[in-house]
């Protein structure tokens, strides 16, 4: 909503300044978006007046001026020809800075002559490109320090807006001087063309309302032999002034009403309308070529200003070519109308008009102003273009508006903190146009016809705080609930920066990448059903939900290694979805490793990362994530987008806790991504809760006076069988001697037959009451020979 | 015999200085002292010699055995000193090789801003809610206020998925309130909650994304007011940005589900193209807050008469970015890597109050 200060001021009387208007407005809720002031480059060049032009005593083509400025008489060497005893002309001190020539003035010395400011061109100023000589105002005669874009009429500073979808009263200027005058900026005014214009014969066109709801109201005037043409210079002026190209005057009439008090008028051509106004719904497929030059088709939803033949304007929204005015219109139609915020802005939306019109009806036009806006219509109307007004054409009635709340005084301070005399909320109250009843059972206050944003105490609370000012609203501590601070996080919640630290220590970026990506990609990783679909994706990149991190990770790889980024790791702590429903999205954490497992490095051989990368970074963030991976297992399954035999599951029974492996071939094809790649996926929500019971104690620590002793085994496998299933049947041997078996060797090759490999334990027995005897050792080396065989088919290697 | 004496002295301290060697050394101790050693064969011949001269000449050569002995051992220790010193020498590396490669990973700026806001608001009692990203129309508009064809519902660019069988519309949450209506369902006041958390709205250019991050902030009780949410966010303000003076204002604004609502800006000022948080000569906007709405409470079955609260929503990649200098909020999402290493937060980096909330 822009206007300008000039404007305001035809409804407000104020001495208060541009600034403390603008602060006000936006402490009021109508934020200032901004302030053009045509004025401000202006601002130092004022009227001076030339007491003696005389001509240099060493330049034949400058002359030593004494000129009176505002603030006293100096002397102006200046070489414009037009320079002269007793002329007014524009003038700049030290230290204004010259536009045109981008220049600041400093003192200076002009062949032996000092000169201090300058009387300044047109083109200095650049206001055109005139640069004969210097500007010359002494036929106009302004006073000595008069402001020159006073002189020029640029002193109207522009002030947009940006308005609250409550405030449809504030769309019109008249609602921001009531707003300013209940804030104490000054008096509201009665505004022009207040008075009602008598209408001199019946219309010759009526308005029959058959669209219900949509248009409860309409109000018609008939003004005969109007004389269009351009609109005064003040009007344009004024419209310009706010961005909108003037047109003719009756157009310019209607948008000067539109702006002045949100009170959008639309004018037929009323030799171009056949028979009456039908206010009715649309046809489906009804085809209007609006004012805009576009052509629209309809709904039946729409609401439609026709005649008795065809459609003429979309009601509240714009108006049609066809029964426009022009340059030739003699008589018009006035239509002064509510149409109702729902459908107008549905409307507004389908056909994708943004009017001026649109805007102030879905906010919602204020229904009181039918008939006053149809008469100062008239009025103008006759006053710029001559004619003759119709008596009023009213069809229907007022939506209904009136209601009233009850107010409590006391609700402003239990609300805000700020304690607010009723005397006081009631003077704001009526100033905004409220009407107060205090009777026996309290005060009921009634809002006016131009807010139906107002619904209740709280809103009328808000009426009164904001003008009596939020800066008055004390700033008061929040009351502790404990001495000290509580967790802010439950346990569950704590794993998503636990598990965060965790990966971001090991290596990886932690990346945030969007919860979308291209359906096509997300069939490929166990997702893509149409409940996931986007119906209005912003583009078809990001048309379904993730089913999975990685994807969105692997496209990001990809974009790095464009950068040169052959090698690295990512992650992300997120959400992934299953379904729809309030439980169907999972936290995880997923990961990503590409190229090398490390840069290059004198000391250290280089690999590329593989599937026990990924395994460690699921271990370690499921670890920090409070998950017991001692006791978790490890199988060989894993979804299809990781490679069948590099992949697998970390799980707690049948809780698949994480998946890891290197990632299939096909999927790193369709990333563009030659060389390793693995990744993980982590279920944090499936972690188990720890118990509550037993607080953070830890058990007590058993340390055994005898010290330990480790014998290696080799044993002959076949392939199939796993390091884990070997090193458990291992551990079964003994349980309570053996505490800790480890693989360390994987052999396969010379000495190995086909089809088997070498697995190397280091199996640790802890004695309990006495050091082990050599007897004892080699029986408990037999039984774990024993044990491998019977679970894996090991044998032990000689 | 003392002749003899005085020959094997000299001609034993002249091996043991010339022994090159520890091992050199050792053959020397053996030759003199061992077991078959010269001074042993020689004190084995004193028996032989006549009482009286036995007596000296057995001190001599006990004398002569401690010499020897002496000898050697300041032999061994400085052959021993020498050939460490030679050994040394000899080990020495080129200690400007660079370190075997640490894990260097970051965490990104904006998750380091929310575990913040996690830190700032937990001081003050709040605790973290969450709720689903997909929601449906009633918690995230109808319970907010904002009724069935509210141009609000348009203006905020919601995302549908499609419809399902019963004829329900989910939606993409566009903003964290959802889980203020489901945290009022679920418990009784008081409540005091931050909701962190992703939202999505339908916009796409230089300063929206499609998805982004907001924290949500909720008090319920039976006498909190507008006093204690500009004492609450004016806290927040100055300590998440580390400006213990930064002007905080308050003005009104207009939500469906605050009444009265209020817009806060924060002090700055803009100098050569430049932004600086703290007092200046202009002013930033970055949240929104306001009294809840009485309906919002009904619709949450909390009656209104008897309790009321405030909330807060702010955009979690606004202030990150404002705090960070992060020039452009598309770079959040690029996962670049230069761009993640360069803005990211070392993992031991936690954000505490107490600590310190940000290096």
């Amino acid at each position: 909503m822009k206007f300008t200060l000039g404007w305001l001021k035809e409804h407000l009387e104020t001495d208060a300044s541009l600034e403390e208007i603008t602060d006000k407005l936006t402490m009021l809720g109508l934020e200032v978006d901004g302030v053009t002031d045509p004025a401000a480059a202006l601002a130092p060049f004022k009227v001076a007046y030339v007491i003696e032009a005389k001509q240099h005593p060493n330049a034949d083509r400058l002359r030593v001026c004494r000129v009176q400025t505002a603030d006293g008489e100096v002397q102006v060497v200046c070489g414009a020809p037009n320079a002269r005893t007793g002329m007014k002309g524009v003038f700049a001190p030290e230290g204004t800075f010259i536009p045109g020539s981008g220049m600041t003035l400093k003192p200076a010395e002009i062949r032996g002559e000092a000169s201090s400011g300058m009387l300044v061109s047109e083109r200095e100023l650049e206001l055109s490109e005139d640069h004969d000589g210097i500007i010359d105002l002494t036929d106009l005669d302004p006073e000595v320090g008069t402001p020159f874009a006073d002189v020029l009429g640029l002193n109207d500073p522009m002030i947009e807006i940006g308005l609250t979808p409550n405030r449809g009263d504030c769309a019109g200027i008249r609602g921001i001087a009531r707003d300013l005058a209940a804030a104490g900026l000054g008096t509201l005014k009665p505004g022009p063309y207040a008075s009602n214009v008598p209408g001199g014969f019946a219309s010759p066109i009526n308005v029959h309302l058959e669209a219900g709801d949509a248009c409860p109201m309409f109000v018609g005037r008939y003004i005969r032999g109007v004389k269009n043409g351009p609109s005064p210079a003040w009007l344009q002026q004024r419209l310009k002034a706010i961005g909108l190209r003037p047109i003719s005057a009756l157009v310019d009439i209607t948008n000067y009403f539109t702006m002045d008090r949100a009170r959008p008028l639309h004018v037929f051509d009323a030799d171009k309308v056949h028979g009456d106004i039908h206010v009715r719904f649309a046809k489906s497929g009804e085809k209007l070529e609006a004012l805009d030059g576009r052509t629209y088709t309809a709904d039946d939803t729409m609401c439609m200003v026709a005649d008795e033949q065809v459609g003429e304007a979309f009601g509240g929204i714009m108006g049609g070519e066809p029964s426009g005015c022009s340059e030739e219109t003699v008589n018009v139609f006035v239509e002064s109308a509510w149409f109702d915020p729902v459908r107008t802005a549905a409307t507004g939306r389908k056909l994708g008009i943004h009017s001026d019109a649109r805007y102030r009806f879905e906010r919602g036009v204020d229904p009181q102003s039918l008939v006053s806006g149809a008469e100062a219509a008239a009025a103008m109307i006759m006053e710029l273009c001559g004619g003759e007004a119709s008596e009023l054409v009213i069809a229907g009635t007022e939506p209904s508006w009136q209601r009233s709340f009850e107010f409590r005084p006391a609700r402003v301070e239990e609300l805000t903190g700020v304690d607010v005399a009723k005397a006081e909320a009631r003077q704001t109250l009526e100033a905004l146009g409220f009407t107060w009843h205090e009777g026996c059972l309290g005060i009921q206050v009634a809002p006016p016809s131009w807010r139906p944003d107002v619904h209740g105490e709280a809103d009328l609370v808000e009426e009164v705080i904001r003008v009596h000012g939020y800066d008055a609203i004390p700033i008061t501590p929040l009351p502790r609930l404990t001495s000290l601070p509580q967790p802010a996080v439950t346990e569950s919640q704590a794993r998503r920066p636990r598990s965060r630290r965790a990966l971001a220590s090991r290596g990886l970026l932690e990346a945030v990448t969007f919860s979308f990506l291209p359906k096509a990609q997300a069939a490929k990783f166990g997702g893509g059903e149409d409940a996931l679909s986007l119906i209005n994706p912003i583009s078809a990149e990001l048309d379904q939900m993730r089913p999975s991190i990685l994807p969105n990770l692997l496209d990001a790889a990809a974009r790095n290694r464009n950068q040169g980024q052959r090698s690295a790791g990512m992650f992300e702590v997120g959400p992934q979805y299953r379904d729809t429903s309030h439980t169907g999205q999972d936290l995880m954490a997923t990961g990503l490793r590409w190229g090398l497992a490390g840069p290059r490095h004198w000391a250290e051989a280089q690999r590329s990362v593989d599937a026990f990368d990924a395994k460690a970074d699921a271990l370690a963030a499921l670890e920090a994530a409070g998950a017991p991976v001692g006791n978790a297992q490890i199988s060989a399954e894993a979804p299809s987008w990781y490679h069948p035999g590099q992949s697998g599951s970390i799980r707690l029974g049948k809780v698949v806790l994480a998946t890891f492996g290197t990632l299939h071939p096909a999927i790193l094809r369709d990333y563009d991504i030659d060389g390793a790649a693995v990744g993980f996926e982590c279920f944090l929500d499936r972690i188990p809760m720890p118990r509550a019971k037993g607080g953070k104690s830890r058990p007590l620590l058993k340390v055994e006076a005898l010290l330990p002793v480790e014998r290696d085994f080799a044993f002959l496998v076949d392939t199939g069988v796993s390091a884990d299933a070997l090193a458990r049947a291992a551990r079964q041997a003994d349980k309570v001697m053996i505490v800790d078996v480890a693989v360390f060797d994987v052999y396969t090759g010379k000495g190995v037959p086909d089809g088997q490999k070498s697995l190397a334990l280091s199996v640790t027995y802890q004695p309990r009451d006495a050091t082990l005897t050599d007897e004892q050792i080699e029986a408990l080396g037999a039984k774990v020979v024993a044990v491998v065989e019977k679970a894996t088919g090991g044998m032990l290697r000689g | 015999m003392a002749i003899a004496i005085d020959q094997l002295r000299a001609d034993l301290l002249a091996q043991v200085e010339a022994a090159g060697s520890t091992a050199a050394l050792d053959d020397v101790r053996v030759s003199a002292l061992g077991r078959k050693g010269v001074i042993t064969d020689q004190m084995k011949t004193l028996g032989q010699l006549p009482p009286d001269e036995r007596r000296a000449a057995g001190q001599a050569f006990n004398a002569l055995k401690d010499e020897v002995a002496e000898a050697l051992e300041t032999r061994k220790a400085g052959l021993e000193a020498a050939e460490l010193e030679a050994r040394l020498a000899n080990e020495r590396i080129d200690v400007t090789l660079p370190v075997r490669p640490q894990p260097d990973g970051r965490l990104h700026p904006l998750m380091q801003t929310w575990d913040e806001l996690v830190a700032i608001f937990g001081e003050m009692g709040f605790v973290v809610a969450e709720g689903p990203d997909i929601e449906d129309d009633w918690h995230n508009f109808t319970a907010l206020n904002i009724p069935e064809e509210h141009p609000a519902r348009q203006e905020m660019d919601t995302f549908y998925l499609r419809e399902d069988a019963d004829g329900h519309r989910p939606v993409l949450r566009t903003h964290t309130s959802p889980v203020q209506i489901r945290t009022m369902l679920s418990q009784k006041p008081p409540i005091r909650i931050i909701v962190p958390g992703r939202t999505f709205r339908s916009d796409h250019d230089a300063t929206h994304s499609p998805m982004f991050h907001q924290v949500e902030g909720l008090v319920i009780d039976e006498a909190t007011h507008m006093g204690h949410l500009k004492g609450t966010l004016i806290e927040f303000c100055r300590a998440f940005f580390g400006v213990q003076d930064l002007p905080v204002r308050f003005r009104n604004s207009h939500f469906p589900f605050t009444e009265p609502s209020a817009e806060v800006d924060i002090g700055c000022s803009r100098k050569d193209g430049g932004l600086t948080i703290g007092a200046g000569d202009d002013w930033l906007e970055i949240l929104g807050s306001g009294m809840v709405h009485p309906k919002v409470l009904e619709y949450c079955g909390i009656d209104s008469t008897k309790y009321q609260g405030w909330a807060f929503g702010m955009g979690i990649e606004r202030i990150a970015m404002l705090k960070y200098g992060i020039p452009d909020l598309r770079t959040m999402y690029d996962s670049d890597l230069r761009w993640l290493k360069h803005y990211g937060f070392a993992p031991l980096d936690v954000p505490s109050l107490l600590g310190g909330l940000a290096r």
